[in-house]
């Protein structure tokens, strides 16, 4: 009954010399009439071909902004204040309107937590296929329908639900449609922000498998995003570490669960009490996070790090006055942390 | 013996279905519990599952259709008048999901809690700012003086959720019940809200914790019960229940968390009907979905057995009748 899906957690070198998606420095502000808050902070990230990537962070620390700019959705108040986003080494800041029409759904597709209330009411379900393919591609309604038919198999639902208004279908079941159209042009990558945060856990448990599943069979990448570590730690071949609009850790997923350095991921993990391990107090970590237009100085995270102490006045300083960056710590491990650096 | 509260063969039916087919949705159905001073029991389930509707049965917020809710042994159905329905108030308190909404946001904390501490008649006119003061330090929001002078929105979500308990421990209950009360709260600051639970528990208070997420009930519960299409189907001590749990419904349940602690293994997971409480015939509600299921789940409808001491199930297959804890009920009745 139990099957086991065990990939390899270590990146491919080779993807990586040339990764599908290469974002470089990336800032994005929200500029409002008052205030201007950067919600991304100098981001850079990579993701392979067929890679997963999972992203995770509290609300507000702008995971789902980072979201928005690879699919090119980012809108006043929100705009891109500096750094590239490379797609297979093209840039697409600055690319057209049209091109950007083209390079979305057959390029990147992406999977909302709300996107089950993105379907159409009153158009039954694959017709909604069949428009979005036609907008793409040179396809008959015939061949079109069949391909929906295809697709919804694939994630589980019987085909003959093609003819069916979305209010029939439960939430899980909308939320596989849109992950079939998001399948439809064969994608290089699907990015998901939290997909399943909405539904029941063993409805995320169905889906979770299928996305495995599908993307295996199919090779695409993922962008995972969702503030459920745990989610990720199973998921994911890499895991990146957002906080307050930077990134703070980025290693494979088995080096975040055993050995993480960066002592919010270390809070992170501590946050999650355990299903089957012995239970212990935990901790959590001590205030919230904060407000992205008033970050605080030096290290964003020094305010709720419990290593952030006085005692040690050069290192606090440091905590205090000046932004750690990424340094790899082990291969494929990098951590943006001061502490983490003198112990090296 | 009578415990704090207990619930008798709770029912809860709405109708359900269009013009043309009446139905009924058995939202809760033949739910018994009881809860204890100093214990925190957990109510768990998916959407649906009927777990919010006995925490507003207990609420009073809707009457039941069968069944009985007892305060310190009286039934609160019995004595309507306002005097009684205000004492059973301020004894049983509720914590809502939502800080957001549940906190009047053209209100300071202290007009949020001075206000329970007024209509109860709880603290005298000079020891009211005090009795603030004590019961911000009780939920950890320090200094209090601070605090107290601040509005909603100048709270984070953890801090919200602190003020609404707050608000519930100044009418000096017996009873908290809490609906999701982490479930809109950021990740890292959960684990403080868990805290405060255990440590309300240490005072005393009986908790009733409704959740969908089983992780966090071990963490703060002793007890849990794993509600499914308006029945109670497992029921027993928390470590026990998640450790060796006797429903297949507890199984898929836990095997569907993930847990972090490797690579996602693949499990079986058959399809069925969610909408299982809706007329239901005979039979076991979970059979469609049931990998164990045999003839007589399709016929008769499993009564909650204790196949093991204290943990029982509602299952022909892993806790029939024939085992020892339904001849324990045997003998005890002879």
């Amino acid at each position: 009954m139990i099957a086991d899906l065990t990939v390899s957690t270590t990146v491919d070198e080779q993807q990586l010399v040339r990764p599908l998606v290469q974002i470089e420095d990336l800032v994005i502000d929200y500029a409002t009439r008052s205030r201007t808050t950067r919600a991304v902070d100098g981001v850079s990230l990579a993701i392979g071909t067929g890679e997963i990537v999972g992203l995770a962070g509290e609300s507000g620390c702008g995971k789902s902004t980072l979201a928005n700019a690879v699919m090119q959705l980012v809108r006043p108040p929100a705009r891109i204040a500096g750094g590239r986003i490379l797609f297979q080494g093209e840039d697409l800041v600055g690319k057209s309107p049209e091109e950007l029409r083209r390079f979305r759904w057959r390029n990147v597709s992406m999977v909302f937590q709300s996107a089950m209330n993105a379907l159409n009411p009153v158009m039954r379900v694959g017709d909604q296929f069949v428009d979005m393919m036609r907008a793409h591609e040179r396809v008959s309604k015939r061949d079109a329908i069949r391909t929906a038919g295809e697709l919804l198999e694939l994630v589980g639902i019987d085909r003959r639900r093609i003819n069916a208004y979305p209010h029939e279908l439960s939430g899980g079941m909308r939320q596989r449609v849109i992950i079939a159209m998001a399948l439809a042009l064969r994608p290089e990558l699907m990015i998901m922000d939290e997909p399943t945060t909405a539904l029941d856990v063993v409805v995320q448990r169905e889906i979770l498998q299928q996305v495995r599943a599908l993307q295996r069979e199919f090779g695409f990448a993922v962008l995972f995003i969702t503030h459920d570590l745990s989610l990720l730690l199973e998921l994911a071949n890499r895991v990146a570490i957002m906080y307050a609009g930077e990134i703070v850790e980025v290693a494979p997923a088995g080096a975040i669960r055993d050995g993480a350095r960066h002592p919010y991921t270390e809070g992170l993990l501590r946050s999650f009490p355990p299903l089957t391990r012995p239970v212990e107090r935990l901790t959590g970590i001590p205030g919230s996070p904060p407000d992205l237009a008033a970050p605080p100085s030096g290290c964003r995270f020094h305010t709720r790090c419990p290593h952030c102490l006085a005692d040690r006045p050069a290192l606090y300083a440091r905590q205090t006055g000046e932004r750690p960056v990424l340094r790899e710590v082990a291969p494929g491990h990098w951590v943006a942390c001061h502490l983490v650096e003198e112990q090296g | 013996m009578s415990s704090l509260l207990e619930v008798r063969g709770l029912s809860k039916e709405f109708s359900a279905g269009g013009m043309m087919r009446r139905a009924r949705l058995h939202a809760v159905d033949d739910v018994s519990f009881a809860l204890e001073p100093g214990r925190i029991t957990a109510l768990a389930g998916e959407s649906g599952s009927g777990k919010s509707t006995v925490a507003r049965l207990l609420a009073r917020l809707y009457d039941p259709t069968a069944g009985a809710v007892l305060f310190e042994g009286r039934d609160v159905a019995a004595d309507r008048s306002r005097s009684n329905v205000l004492r059973y108030r301020s004894k049983v308190q509720m914590i809502f999901q939502d800080p957001f909404a549940s906190l009047n946001p053209t209100k300071t904390v202290r007009a949020h809690l001075e206000r329970p501490l007024r209509i109860h008649g709880l603290a005298a006119r000079h020891d009211v700012e005090a009795r603030v003061h004590e019961l911000l330090e009780t939920v950890g929001l320090v200094p209090p003086f601070a605090v107290a002078a601040k509005y909603p929105h100048q709270l984070s979500g953890g801090q919200r959720q602190r003020v609404s308990i707050a608000r519930a421990l100044a009418v000096e209950p017996r009873v908290l019940i809490a609906d999701e009360p982490i479930s809109m709260l950021d990740v890292s600051i959960r684990v403080g809200i868990l805290n405060l639970m255990r440590d309300l528990k240490d005072r005393g208070i009986a908790f009733l914790y409704v959740t969908h997420d089983l992780a966090s009930a071990r963490y703060v519960a002793d007890d849990i019960l794993v509600m499914y299409a308006g029945q109670v189907v497992e029921q027993g001590p928390v470590d026990e229940v998640l450790a060796n749990p006797l429903h297949p419904y507890t199984r898929l349940l836990i095997s569907s968390i993930p847990d972090g602690t490797g690579p996602l293994q693949q499990i079986e997971i058959r399809k069925g009907t969610a909408s299982a409480a809706v007329d239901p015939r005979p039979g076991c509600r979970f059979v469609d979905r049931c990998p164990l299921a045999i003839d007589v789940c399709r016929r008769e409808t499993p009564e909650l057995v204790e196949a093991r001491p204290a943990q029982a199930a509602r299952c022909h297959v892993t806790a029939p009748p024939t085992t020892h804890g339904e001849d324990v009920h045997a003998e005890s009745a002879s």
